[in-house]
């Protein structure tokens, strides 16, 4: 029996959370949390293992997502302790020499730093239509920052990479509560492994990592989704033969083409691992379904990210896609950063959708359409903000 | 002055690897699952917890029975779940409750 006392009994002993509407077509609230270490307020999917979202008002404030506002997923439990002056990277399989490198060891090869955006493979999974289990994330499994430390070729070439390496695999210090469950591990074919820009990386922003975001280091992998980003990075195999395990070969796959898109209940077809980001713009200054006051010029502004490639042009549109007008860009971190963009458009009285959509150097273009697949990966198309003005 | 400034920042963003310890500690999670209209959600909280908080079901779009239990059997296969296969129609019977 629920009195106006025990009503005011449970308000007491758990005040209302703040909540924020995530805007998807069902179950949207999100209650938002102050209570992780090294993080602010943060929309709470879920306290165990942590997965937390970024509210969109701070992508509109910044360039660089600060540390205590960035979205963190885990997959498994992790240590809460971690001393870095213990900590040892294991390097083995295909290699002249194995080896465990302390971040002393680590620090002595040259040191690199990159902006670039992670962004969580399942982003925005909460909007798809129709709807799919997973993580039901907003826009807000992203954040852009600089990361410092050593490239990962450097590394591996410590240990002496062996002719016939075909991957390289990475694991950190989370684990499975049951251990037959799979360990995670993400592998990189060699090539890509010993490329420029993929780092070992121990600084987020000229701070340490915070620990729920991979302390004390992590594979950043620019441009590719944050699966890849190995958090707690403690061991990395050099492989002669492809990956076979279960979150290369079984997981955090996407329909073999380039949006990943089928249309919904059509067979799976061939499959292939998620690994490129497409090319997205987001507006953060205006809220679907917000009522704004009437002016000359509504101004819109943003984030986008140009996938592997730096952003070349962020246009709007406010007619449904048949005109557009490009917006002026903020400054230019690199190509695998967030591009901040702002412009203002003549909205007259009454309703409106707006849409902005990112171009990249190679010229991929955001489609109007949104992609569609089973596991709910690789959003990439535009999302419209409808606005009621006057 | 700008100078001093970035100088400031370049020091700042020439972080050295960190050396101590770092330990912190984590919320409470969600806690139980709770009853839906009448429906015990008892199976459900003995089964799926151990591994995820609450939050990971009651966050879900509206599944169907079938999606529920292709849910169920991912957890069992893949992940190594102890869900009692005697437990599944009362796990299932409470996760469409809604």
């Amino acid at each position: 029996m629920l009195t106006r006392r025990t009503l005011i009994a449970s308000a007491l002993a758990a005040p209302a959370a703040a909540q924020v509407d995530l805007g998807f077509a069902d179950n949207g609230l999100r209650p938002t949390t102050s209570a992780f270490p090294q993080k602010g307020t943060m929309i709470l999917q879920r306290s165990s293992p942590p997965l937390l979202e970024t509210p969109i008002s701070i992508f509109d404030a910044h360039d660089f997502t600060p540390n205590d506002r960035f979205f963190v997923r885990w997959h498994y439990p992790f240590p809460t302790s971690v001393d870095p002056a213990r900590h040892r990277l294991r390097i083995s399989g295909h290699v002249g020499k194995p080896l465990s490198l302390s971040l002393a060891d680590l620090a002595r090869l040259p040191r690199v730093t990159l902006a670039a955006v992670n962004q969580c493979a399942g982003n925005g999974r909460g909007l798809f239509a129709p709807r799919m289990a997973g993580a039901q994330w907003g826009n807000g499994a992203m954040g852009n920052a600089l990361w410092e430390g050593v490239r990962l070729k450097d590394v591996l070439a410590l240990a002496g990479v062996k002719a016939g390496a075909v991957a390289v695999r990475c694991g950190g210090l989370d684990a499975p509560l049951v251990e037959t469950a799979p360990d995670f591990e993400k592998s990189l074919p060699i090539d890509h492994a010993m490329s420029d820009d993929v780092m070992i990386a121990w600084g987020m922003n000229g701070a340490s990592l915070p620990l729920l975001n991979g302390f004390p280091l992590r594979l950043v992998v620019p441009g590719w989704y944050s699966t890849y980003w190995v958090k707690m990075l403690d061991h990395i195999e050099v492989l002669a033969k492809p990956d076979e395990g279960f979150w290369m070969a079984k997981a955090y796959l996407q329909p073999a083409n380039a949006l990943a898109d089928i249309a919904p209940g059509a067979p799976a077809g061939p499959r292939v691992p998620v690994t490129i980001m497409r090319p997205r713009a987001l507006i953060t200054n205006i809220g679907d379904g917000a009522k704004l006051p009437a002016r000359d010029f509504t101004p819109v502004q943003g984030v986008a990210l140009g996938g592997d490639q730096g952003v070349k042009t962020v246009e709007l549109s406010a007619d449904g896609g048949r005109s557009w007008v490009p917006a002026q860009l903020g400054p230019d971190h690199g190509r695998y950063s967030f591009r901040r963009f702002r412009s203002a458009l003549p909205l007259l009285p009454g309703r409106h959708i707006v849409m902005a959509r990112a171009i990249n150097a190679a010229g991929v273009t955001q489609p109007l359409t949104q992609n569609w697949n089973p596991s709910g990966y690789n959003r990439a198309g535009v999302d419209p903000v409808r606005v009621e003005i006057g | 002055m700008r100078l001093v400034l970035a100088l400031a920042s370049m020091v700042l963003l020439a972080a050295a690897p960190p050396t101590k310890r770092l330990a912190v500690a984590l919320p409470d999670a969600e806690g139980l699952l709770p009853e839906r209209y009448g429906v015990s959600a008892d199976a459900a909280n003995n089964n799926c917890l151990a591994c995820h908080s609450s939050a990971m079901i009651t966050a879900q779009p509206r599944l169907t029975r079938m999606q529920w239990g292709e849910t169920i059997a991912k957890m069992r296969t893949v992940y190594g779940a102890p869900i009692d296969p005697a437990d599944d129609k009362a796990i299932l019977d409470w996760l469409v409750a809604d």
